[in-house]
Order: C-alpha cells, then structure tokens, then sequence
C-alpha cells in the first residue's frame, strides 16, 4: 500500500471518482486553474478541463446553491469553501435547501450534492481560518457530516460521500493535510457513512474524539502506556447523524470516557455524545464523563501565545487522559 | 374588428384560448381557496390573483415537455401550465397525502412535482434562483437544450441569492430566464422603499444580461419577451432578466389585512387593469371568445374545481408516522 498524506487523499478521490462518472464535477473558487489554495484539486483542472473543475464567482451562497440545483438535475457536484469560516453566506441553501429538499418534496426530489471545506486551527489562521463549524450543522436532519482523521478515511469517506444520495458536508482538517500521512490501498473502496471507527483498543479509558485531535489522543495514548493506562480510542468520523451504538459500546468498555474537539466546549458534537452516553450508559460509567475542548471565545486569535491556548494538542489530551485514568 | 396581435406573435386562436382558459382556471382555483380558508376548511392561502397574465404568458412561450419551471408561491398560472392540475392544487390546499408538491408537508403554495419538471420550493424567497442557475448548467454540462424558468417577486430581487445566480448564469452564458413578477408590494412594502432604482429589470446590466419591463397584466407581451429569452437561452447566448409588471389584487395571505397599509382606490383602479377582464375583452374583440365558449368555459372550470374540491376534502391525510419517512433515502 502506498503512503500518502491528508490532501492526497483528497485530490485521488476526486480524481478517481470524475473518472468513475461523469456526472461528478467540482466547484469553488480557485479550485480550477490554480488547483485550490491548498491544492487539494491539484492537476483535476488539466485532466477534466475546465467545464468539470469550474472556477465560480466569489459568492458562498451561489457555490451551494447552484450546486444544489445541478444536483436536484442528477448530477453530482462537489462544492468547496475555501475556509469552513466562509461557509455562513451559504448556511441557508445548506440548511432551508440542501437538508430539506427530500423531506419536503415527500421523497420526489433529492440534492447528491458534497460540500467539501478545510476547518480547524493550528495554522496561524486566526479567527477566520480556523474555526470548527460541524455544530451549526449538527442539528439538521437531512445532512450527514462526516470530518475524518486520515487519509484512508478520507479517501473512503468522500467517496462514499460522493455517492451517497443525500447532501454531505465533508470538513477537512486543514493542518492535517500535510501533517498526516497513511497507507492507503491501490483499489477502489468505500467506507461506511454514520460509522465510527476504533482508532486503538484499550481497556482503561475510552477517548470519543474525531479529525485531527484522534491523532493527539493517539500519541497520548502511547505516552500513557509507559504509565500502565490502556486508552481505548473511538473516532467519530461522521459527526451527523451519530454512531450511537458505537459510542455506547465505546462508553461501556471502560466506563470511564473522555471528549475531546478543538471546537468550542459549548453546545458542541462531543455535547450530544455525552447526552448518548448518559441516556444508555449510567450502570457502565466509573466516573463523570469528562469534556475536554476549546474555550467559549468566539475563535482562535492570531498571536501566537493565544493560539496555542485555544488550540487542542497532545499534552493537554494527555493530562486529561491521565486525570480520568487516575478517578 | 382589434388589431390581432397573438398572430403576429404565432399564436392560433386555439392557443389564445387556452392561454385564457388557464388564466381563469388558476383564478377560479384560488378564489375557492379563499372561500375554503375563510369557512375554516383550509388553514392557508397566498394568491396567484392579479399576476395570471405574466405566470401564464410566460409558461406558454416555454416548451412545457422540457424546460424547467422553478416557480415562487403566487406561481399556481405557471405550474398548471406545466401540468400540475386542480385537483393536485386542492390536495395541496388541504394538505393531503396524495398531494404531489409535498404530500401535506409544506403550506400551499410550495410547488413541486418532478414528474412535470417543476422543481421544489421553500418558503425563504429566492433561494430557487441559484438552483435555476445550477440546472441550466447541468443541462449545459450534458448539452441538452432546455432553458431553466426561474420567478420571483420585485421584493426578492434584493436578495443575494438573486445577485449571486443572476451573475453566474451571465458570466457562464447559462440559459436562465430570471422573470421577477413585480406586483408593487412586498407584504405591505412599495416598490419604492425596495428598489433605489427605477426597474427591476435595470439590475440586468450588472450581471451583463439583458432586462426587459413588460406588462403583466397582458400575455401577450410576456409571452412575446419570454419566448425571445428562451430562443436567446437555447441558441447559447445567456440569460435574461424579464420584469413583468401588475399588481396583488389580494392581500399578501389569507393571514394578512392589506386595508392596513393601502387604500381601497388603489386596488379598485388596478382591478380595472386585471387580465381576466383585459385578456377577455381582447379575445371578445378578436372574435374568438363568443358568449357561448365563455359559458361553456366557465361551466366546464366551474366543474373541474367543484370535482377538486370534493375530492380533495374527503381524501385522508398522510399516517401520523410517516412525518418520519424520507429525512434520507431509504
């Protein structure tokens, strides 16, 4: 198997999937010519021309919506924001449109359209390229979000995403990209939507994280071992609609259970998965289910001191693993 | 004997005729509806009345085998000319289970039936206009020559939704027809505290299409103007933004008191402009409408929403549980 990094993942299936049908075709702005800011649809503009990689206006709410429409006609459009920040102009397609239609239509229309977006911090982005937005999405019957940890997961997941026949919005984590590298297999294959995945078996505690901070709770979990803590680590992979069965499994494994995001604590996905958890778990646990996040400041400021105080990392995981560990 | 303009433009007499008949067809549909909400058998109205000239002009100069239809609420002349019938309406206005747009889910008002290329709809406006622009490029992408048809009132046209779409379909030539249906009120707002300019249609040029002001009340004009925009779209050379203007004869819903916020002269006089009067008078003038085929036109409608209201009332509502079915495929 071949190693490649985060946005490799990215741009192969894209790639792959353009080839598969034609009716797959990416949109966003800067995504042709230039292959993305990032360069996530690097050498997608010269393969497929410009028609199937298409450079759009600088407008959030028509690169959704136009997209929707296309996919309402049977295509299968792939949207980028450029930043997951920029995504609020488009908030009403994505939420009155995409996540509605097939509901309201009784079953008669349907928008198979991903939106894909690079989310998260760490990169000196400030308050504007760096945030987790998963959680306004979160509570919107009709969408599915789906935010992997690497590039396996990536590739199989959008995908997966690509053909599913609802709308996906598919954050990516932007310091992951390059920082994350994994094997992933030569042949074609799909993962599943809706199923979290454990990322590290384990006896002691169980971690409930997903995107880049499954890689923090896992060089925790390394760490601790030389301590005798065994982690038991659970990524979450599709945040909406939830893997409530794999949660609770998770959960009552080791009936202590740790949450962790870089997204505010408040109000988050790893709030909803502590709901699950003390609906179904209450004669499992050993100790209060713990949340470790981000503080409930609007974003992650520029200068360096406040960044890495908002910014999720390994040691903050660690300590917090090792105080469940020790209740 | 009048000046016969439908011929000049292509139109048989037979087609004028039914040009009418759908006009008076969605008039008569809606005035029911009204009666229907105010003896508390339906919860809801929003009217097409005052604006079946531009909604049927403008469908009749489509090709109403393929172009798309993404109609707004008032559009009832739009989606009966697209196929939907009284008896879909009717469901629709009794929220009922076989209703086509939505099954009971969504108000009436809230077109969609994918069957007859009528594209769903929601409530907050104009978020179909980059849809519109999304289809025409799908149908771009697969080369295909139909035209997307996308309305909307002169208040939505402040939208970003229209300034985004109106602008992706210009700069990727993508055949749209933008036609807003200005009726001089946005609920209880004039046109004057919504546009600084004098048209809507003056907002084309910014979006480097053309933009036409017609007259709403007349089918003809619109008929005459869209079917130049559809030659437009299908021949490769863009969008265009057509305003046709009238006037909301009704309140803005079943829900709204529009004695509030304009007088009673202004409606009178704009009532003397309503194409079901006009249109008939020019017909009668044409020689085409006689005293006998109006009879047995009103009497063949009068039945047809007679026949739709009765079905509709005695047909049974969607199962409580099923208001959890097709949040995702299934």
């Amino acid at each position: 198997m071949a190693v490649i990094s985060y946005i490799q993942a990215v741009t192969q299936a894209l790639k792959e999937e353009m080839q598969r049908d034609e009716k797959v075709f990416v949109l966003g702005e800067d995504v042709g010519k230039r292959g993305g800011v990032f360069r996530a649809t690097d050498g997608l503009y010269d393969e497929f021309g410009e028609e199937r990689v298409l450079d759009t206006p600088l407008a959030e709410s028509a690169i959704a919506g136009v997209g929707i429409g296309a996919a309402m006609y049977g295509m299968r459009p792939v949207a980028e924001m450029q930043f997951a920040d920029f995504i609020m102009p488009a908030v009403n397609q994505i939420i009155s449109e995409a996540a509605k239609i097939r509901y309201r239509s009784n079953n008669d229309w349907n928008a198979p359209i991903t939106i894909r977006a690079p989310y998260g911090g760490g990169v000196h982005g400030a308050l504007y390229h760096s945030q987790s937005v998963e959680a306004i999405f979160a509570n919107q019957p009709g969408l599915k979000i789906v935010m992997p940890s690497t590039p396996y997961d990536v590739k199989g997941l959008l995908k997966a995403s690509i053909r599913d026949n609802d709308p996906v919005l598919f954050f990516e984590h932007k310091r992951a990209y390059r920082l994350i590298k994994g094997e992933v297999p030569e042949e074609d294959y799909t993962l599943p939507i809706g199923k979290a995945d454990v990322k590290r078996e384990g006896a002691d505690i169980t971690v409930i994280t997903y995107g880049l901070c499954v890689h923090f709770a896992l060089q925790a979990a390394e760490k601790l071992t030389e301590e005798g803590i065994d982690a038991h680590i659970l990524d979450l992979r599709t945040v909406y609609p939830l893997d409530k069965e794999g949660i609770i499994e998770a959960a009552s494994k080791t009936g202590k259970v740790l949450l962790v995001t870089e997204d505010n604590k408040e109000g988050g996905i790893i709030s909803e998965v502590s709901a699950i958890i003390s609906e179904n778990c209450l004669f499992d646990l050993d100790a209060p289910v713990q949340r470790l996040a981000g503080p409930d400041v609007p974003s992650m400021p520029y200068a360096p001191t406040m960044e890495k105080h908002f910014m999720m990392n390994p040691d903050k995981v660690e300590k917090a693993m090792r105080d469940l560990a020790e209740f | 004997m009048a000046e016969n303009r439908h011929k000049a433009l292509g139109l048989s007499d037979e087609q004028v005729l039914d040009m009418f008949r759908t006009m008076l067809l969605a008039r008569r549909i809606d005035e029911r509806m009204w009666l229907l909400n105010r003896a508390g058998k339906i919860p809801f109205v929003i009217s097409c009345q005052g604006q079946e000239a531009a909604q049927v002009g403008a469908s009749y100069a489509l090709d109403r085998e393929k172009d798309y239809a993404l109609p707004y609420y008032r559009d009832m002349g739009v989606v009966l000319s697209f196929g939907m019938t009284a008896k879909d309406l009717m469901l629709s206005g009794f929220a009922k289970a076989e209703d086509p747009n939505s099954g009971g889910r969504q108000m009436p008002g809230h077109f969609g039936q994918k069957e007859n290329r009528i594209v769903t709809g929601s409530s907050p406006v104009t978020t179909q206009v980059p849809h519109a622009v999304g289809i025409a490029l799908a149908g771009k992408m697969e080369k295909k020559d139909f035209v997307s048809f996308v309305t909307f009132g002169e208040g939505s046209s402040n939208q970003g939704d229209f300034h985004e779409g109106a602008n992706f379909a210009g700069v990727h030539k993508l055949p749209v027809i933008f036609m807003v249906e200005n009726n001089k009120y946005a609920i209880s707002v004039p046109v004057s505290k919504q546009l600084a300019c004098e048209k809507v249609s003056d907002r084309a040029i910014g979006y480097g299409m053309p933009g036409y002001t017609v007259d709403g009340n007349d089918p003809l004009a619109v008929y005459e103007a869209v079917k130049s925009a559809a030659d437009r779209g299908r021949n490769g050379e863009g969008p265009t933004l057509i305003e046709t203007v009238s006037y909301r004869l009704t309140p803005h819903s079943s829900d709204d008191d529009d004695r509030t916020y304009r007088e009673r002269e202004e409606v009178d006089e704009a009532k003397k402009k309503d194409s079901i009067v006009t249109f008939a008078n020019y017909l009668r003038e044409a020689g085409i409408l006689t005293d006998e085929k109006e009879k047995e036109m009103n009497d063949e409608i009068n039945k047809i929403v007679n026949e739709a209201t009765d079905y509709a009332e005695n047909a049974a509502y969607a199962e409580a549980e099923s208001a959890l079915n097709y949040v995702y495929e299934e």
